[in-house]
């Protein structure tokens, strides 16, 4: 089971500034462990954020994100108490949802 | 690790460098004694000091007279090549210059350590990335010259930097064993020859 | 000619130095970009959940341990460690005053913490923890009580121990922090000597690090310097750790707390 997200967003001038921090290992597949073994790769695929229901960014990740992913975008529209709901999905099917409202 | 061989005067000037906090002395003994412990390559009896490294553990070196009697002390350790042979080849000095691996608890064996030059000088023209606790040592064989002198100093001082400097910061890479004789023959080539890119723009 | 070999040379020299420049100065812009989303939050994250959490064998929660500012007092708490506790008669930091408090009102052995490896069953606990309480004292002045004789005599020791050269190396902690703007490679190296480089210093971790994605206690940071430095590995909050803490925290005196911090 996955770990939580951090999100949050803030709305000003019309624009509303979304920064989400991920939990996930995001391993390549390309790093051996100490007894020289492969670490299967274990990574984010997809990403999808939402605002009141309605798709404002998608994103396809891969191997070459760093562990623990930080993710910052900017959408049009937006004001104060509306609800931003980020989703993340991973190449072994794990996936992850949460939200924040916007401040 | 090599012996330090200490005549009469410099024990006894040592103790006289007595150490401001001399009451705390058996307190930090005992600190020290109970706070590490051996791992992996890394056994317990490295906190135990050598004479001179005692000397140089202050704020302040020691006085003039002290160090000198270092660096004569610190003089008979050098061992310079028995065939004459000074020089590898610089290629393979570069990577052990840039290698700043050995010795730690994590290092599995204890040959084939790096010589960490990187770490604290300059040498190369291409290198970037080199610390500044040393000097630079950019175009070391084009400046120093390459007369038999010259030569003979840097072997003894990459041997043992303590010969030439009782407190300095430089690891003795030859009297400790930190590096062979062929990995410092591989570092001379990197620092004299022409087509080094410590020479070589 | 000769002039213009000269120039030419110059023009190179200042070249590189430009260079080199211009590589710490993306480092430093790398790190502040990354400081906005310092991943450090996940850590404590977790870390304020298992504060309040009932663990171990006396099923409780730490929320009445006693950091130094009465039970349950968090805020700034980590500022002003380590300071000299007079219910153990110690001399503690942040993770040696944890296992007090993990032991005496959880009943949770300080050995399982000792002897776990980095990152590992109680160490990851502790790291999770120590994210939290640290980033309650974010912002604040580094305050170090150094009234207390035993804060004195662990001043003292610390200071010993920051000039003891040893090991096959000869280094000592001032080989690399005891002078003014000295870089490792890139790595810029804070002078502990003085309030400047032990504020920057000590006030910067514990901190999220990137190359590798782990968050180092300071216990953690302290017993690296020890590895690069080929010593002997410190046991994991033995005085020689306690007494480098008291030195460094006690020279930074005043500075800011910029916990926790995120690096390389």
């Amino acid at each position: 089971m996955a770990n939580p997200m951090k999100i949050r967003a803030a709305s000003k001038d019309g624009v509303t500034e979304v920064k989400v921090l991920m939990s996930h290992e995001m391993e390549t597949g390309q790093r051996k462990d100490s007894s020289g073994n492969l670490v299967p790769a274990h990574f984010i695929t997809e990403l999808t954020a939402t605002w009141n229901g309605k798709t404002v960014l998608e994103a396809q990740f891969g191997p070459a994100v760093s562990k623990n992913p930080y993710l910052a975008f900017k959408f049009k529209g937006g004001a104060k108490g509306d609800k931003v709901v980020v989703s993340w999905k991973d190449n072994k099917g794990d996936s992850r949802t949460d939200e924040a409202a916007i401040a | 690790m090599k012996k330090l061989l200490l005549a009469a005067p410099l024990l006894w000037a040592l103790q006289g460098v007595a150490l401001a906090n001399d009451e705390l002395r058996p307190a930090f003994k005992a600190m020290l004694d109970a706070s590490f412990k051996t791992t992996g390559i890394a056994a317990k009896y490295r906190i135990y000091q050598l004479d001179f490294q005692a000397a140089c553990s202050q704020p302040k070196p020691p006085p003039a007279s002290v160090q000198k009697a270092i660096e004569a002390a610190q003089m008979q350790t050098i061992r310079y090549p028995a065939d004459g042979h000074y020089f590898g080849d610089w290629r393979e000095g570069e990577k052990i210059a840039i290698s700043g691996r050995g010795l730690t608890w994590t290092d599995k064996t204890p040959t084939d350590n790096g010589g960490g030059c990187y770490n604290c000088h300059q040498m190369s023209h291409h290198e970037i990335a080199y610390g500044t606790i040393g000097p630079s040592l950019l175009n070391y064989g084009n400046v120093r010259g390459r007369s038999e002198d010259i030569i003979k100093y840097t072997w003894g001082k990459i041997w043992n930097a303590k010969a030439f400097n009782a407190c300095s910061n430089m690891p003795r890479n030859g009297d400790a064993e930190i590096l062979t004789e062929e990995q410092i023959r591989h570092l001379m080539a990197y620092l004299f020859d022409p087509a080094s890119p410590v020479n070589k723009p | 000619m000769k002039h213009s070999v000269l120039a030419g040379l110059l023009a190179w020299a200042v070249c590189s130095g430009v260079q080199a420049d211009s590589a710490t100065d993306e480092i430093a812009r790398y790190r502040e970009m990354i400081a906005d989303g310092n991943p450090s939050e996940l850590f404590a994250l977790q870390g304020e959940a298992l504060w309040k959490q009932k663990r171990g064998p006396k099923n409780a929660s730490l929320e009445q341990c006693d950091l130094g500012l009465g039970p349950g007092v968090v805020k700034g708490a980590s500022a002003r460690l380590p300071r000299y506790f007079k219910d153990t008669g110690k001399v503690e930091d942040l993770e040696t005053r944890l296992m007090t408090c993990m032991q005496t009102l959880q009943g949770i052995d300080p050995k399982l913490v000792i002897d776990a490896p980095w990152g590992k069953g109680e160490k990851e606990t502790m790291q999770a923890l120590v994210a939290y309480i640290v980033t309650e004292s974010n912002g604040e002045k580094i305050a170090i009580d150094m009234r207390p004789p035993q804060m004195k005599k662990m001043y003292e020791l610390g200071k010993m121990a920051f000039y003891y050269r040893g090991g096959p190396m000869d280094f000592s902690c001032a080989t690399c922090h005891g002078d003014k703007d000295k870089r490792i490679r890139l790595q810029d190296l804070p002078d502990l000597r003085t309030q400047a480089g032990a504020a920057a210093g000590w006030g910067t971790w514990p901190a999220y690090r990137v190359s590798n994605g782990q968050f180092w206690t300071m216990q953690h940071r302290l017993s690296d310097c020890f590895r690069q430095q080929r010593f002997p590995e410190p046991i994991y909050g033995s005085d020689v750790t306690i007494a480098l803490s008291v030195y460094m925290a006690a020279t930074g005196n005043g500075g800011t707390v910029l916990t926790p911090g995120i690096k390389r």
